[in-house]
């Protein structure tokens, strides 16, 4: 009597885990029978920006806090783990989560003087912060400014992250990555913090008279959110093999890795996948056939694509997934007697 | 058991409280009344932690003044608030989940959900549904359930007939009757004069925060001066 009959959700999130490792499992084969170099690339950039998308999702999705300054993270993952790189000798393959601690404990610095406005507010303040630090990683030498840094190469090797001759690992580095950032969603969806964000984000002022402490929550989400967007950039970094501020800082960034999310689906667990799934092949075809004449247009694009979103399936692509829940019968009708 | 001395508070910037001393005894029902703007729901605010308020407000002999409202969640003290405030695209279970979060980590953490259940069946059937698709009564069901499942001492309701029917109005204020015979204190704020103070004890009457008369509900109940100088009937 006194339970809570655990079954039905117990069993939606062993579905949930079986699809996850059924998609991670095709992603993985995928690979294999496409030596096209222009279409690995395009995969790779599409699992990076799904686990980069993810990141944001959980900041952004089910914590409620969007944010437009996530290159930040990323950029500080980037600049650190190259920097560790070059002057230090640290492998990449733990330099990138050096980069990724860095890039959570900058999401911390940025989260408390930032969580304290509400809403359109706090957007325009991680947008505003994530500028300031653009500006000065194009002035700062020691980071290369606006030159950028060259990641040294000195063989094929993972410790290094290094593959020059073939994208495939890449393939694989990126797979994991995403699967993480999946991961990292699946288990906050299912625990304790999961639900006080989500909570905090439908109704502030219930969660918080239910005892749920908004800016300790707030920052565990973006430090967790930052921290997997630092690990993308590091990975990016390795990838490119150079980086630079607008590769890696840019406004046009921060929108590029909140924008999946939106397009599949905020705060949803497949959302973010669907969303890179649509939104890298456009950026990828529309920069390669339109070139230096149809610099912007990839923006059009986007604009046009969120905008049909909004239309037709405001709760993002993801909602095609699952079937419209409807009140039964039984329910409709009190409904309709107690109005 | 709680008692307020001298408090007052601004709701966005204008004085909604102007010095409430109050007294709401252990196990008893205590309705405090008035038109609207008197200020009843920014009382309730102020004892939950969600307004900066001056004067004193005590639990026995804790201060809830000065304290972060998780804080005075965690001492026993559960809002209902008006409107309901549910977390619509959650379904009716994560919604009596949540509250418990504030007892996160005790075995016995979801023991309320069967006084829940026995006081509104209705919720058990609708679990998986997500709380936005539910009738108002229902709604304002779940939201008094979800405050109960933070084991509160003092359970403070804002307005719950608003916008029901007359006869849920009724099933709601059986329902408090029976959540004080389980022990819970019960602090209302309601418009419904009649039906608040034929459950409660003692009664307050609020106009332009202050309070204006205090008594036994029933007394407060007979006076008709009361009934046309402040409330407006």
């Amino acid at each position: 009597m006194a339970k809570l009959p655990d079954n039905a959700i117990l069993r939606r999130r062993r579905r949930e885990l079986a699809a996850g490792g059924a998609v991670l499992l095709a992603l993985a084969v995928l690979p294999l029978p496409i030596a096209d170099v222009y279409t690995q690339n395009l995969i790779i950039m599409a699992l990076l920006f799904a686990g980069l998308a993810q990141a944001w999702n959980i900041l952004g999705g089910y914590c409620g806090q969007i944010s437009l300054g996530h290159a930040l993270y990323f950029g500080i993952g980037g600049y650190v783990s190259t920097l560790l790189f070059l002057r230090a000798g640290l492998p990449p393959s733990l330099g990138m989560f050096a980069g990724g601690l860095a890039a959570g404990a900058a999401a911390l610095l940025v989260g408390w003087p930032c969580f304290r406005l509400s809403g359109h507010y706090y957007a325009i303040a991680t947008l505003v912060v994530a500028q300031i630090a653009y500006l000065l990683a194009l002035n700062w030498d020691f980071i290369g400014g606006a030159t950028g840094l060259y990641v040294p190469f000195h063989a094929e090797s993972w410790g290094d992250l290094a593959f020059r001759t073939t994208k495939r690992p890449f393939h694989y580095i990126a797979l994991a990555f995403a699967a993480a950032a999946w991961f990292a969603g699946y288990l906050i969806e299912g625990s304790r913090w999961g639900y006080a964000w989500r909570a905090m984000r439908d109704d502030p002022v219930a969660a918080r008279s239910l005892a749920v402490r908004l800016l300790p929550s707030k920052m565990a989400a973006a430090s967790i959110s930052g921290g997997l967007a630092g690990i993308g950039g590091a990975i990016f970094a390795q990838y490119v093999g150079y980086i630079d501020p607008d590769s890696v800082m840019s406004l046009q960034l921060s929108i590029l890795i909140a924008l999946p999310a939106v397009i599949g689906g905020v705060g949803t667990l497949w959302g973010p996948l669907l969303g890179a799934a649509v939104q890298v092949p456009i950026s990828e075809v529309s920069r390669s056939w339109l070139g230096g004449a149809g610099r912007g247009s990839d923006l059009m694009i986007y604009g046009a694509l969120i905008v049909t979103v909004a239309l037709l399936r405001p709760a993002g692509l993801a909602s095609l997934l699952r079937p419209a829940r409807r009140p039964p019968p039984a329910a409709e009708a009190r409904n309709a007697n107690a109005a | 058991m709680l008692r307020l001395e001298g408090v007052s508070a601004a709701y966005r910037g204008l004085p909604a409280l102007r010095g409430i001393s109050l007294e709401v005894p252990a196990g008893a029902i205590v309705a405090v009344v008035g038109a609207n703007g008197a200020g009843k729901s920014t009382l309730l605010k102020a004892i939950a932690g969600l307004l900066p308020v001056s004067g004193r407000i005590a639990l026995d002999e804790t201060r809830l003044d000065r304290m972060a409202a998780w804080r005075v969640a965690r001492h026993g003290v559960a809002l209902v608030p008006e409107g309901r405030r549910l977390f619509p695209r959650l379904p009716v279970e994560d919604n009596l989940r949540l509250g418990a979060y504030a007892r996160r980590g005790q075995p016995d953490r979801f023991a309320p959900l069967s006084l829940v259940f026995d006081l509104f069946p209705r919720l058990q059937e609708r679990l998986a549904q997500r709380a936005e698709t539910l009738s108002g009564g229902e709604q304002q069901m779940l939201a008094i359930g979800r405050a109960l499942m933070t084991q509160p001492r003092l359970l403070m309701l804002d307005e719950p007939s608003q916008g029901l029917m007359p006869r849920l109005v009724d099933d709601i204020l059986a329902a408090v009757v029976r959540i004080r015979a389980g022990g819970v204190t019960v602090l209302l704020v309601e418009q419904r004069l009649a039906e608040a103070l034929s459950i409660a004890d003692h009664a307050h009457v609020l106009q332009t925060g202050r309070v204006v008369m205090s008594g036994p509900a029933a007394a407060i109940a007979a006076d008709s001066a009361v009934r046309r100088a402040y409330l407006g009937l």
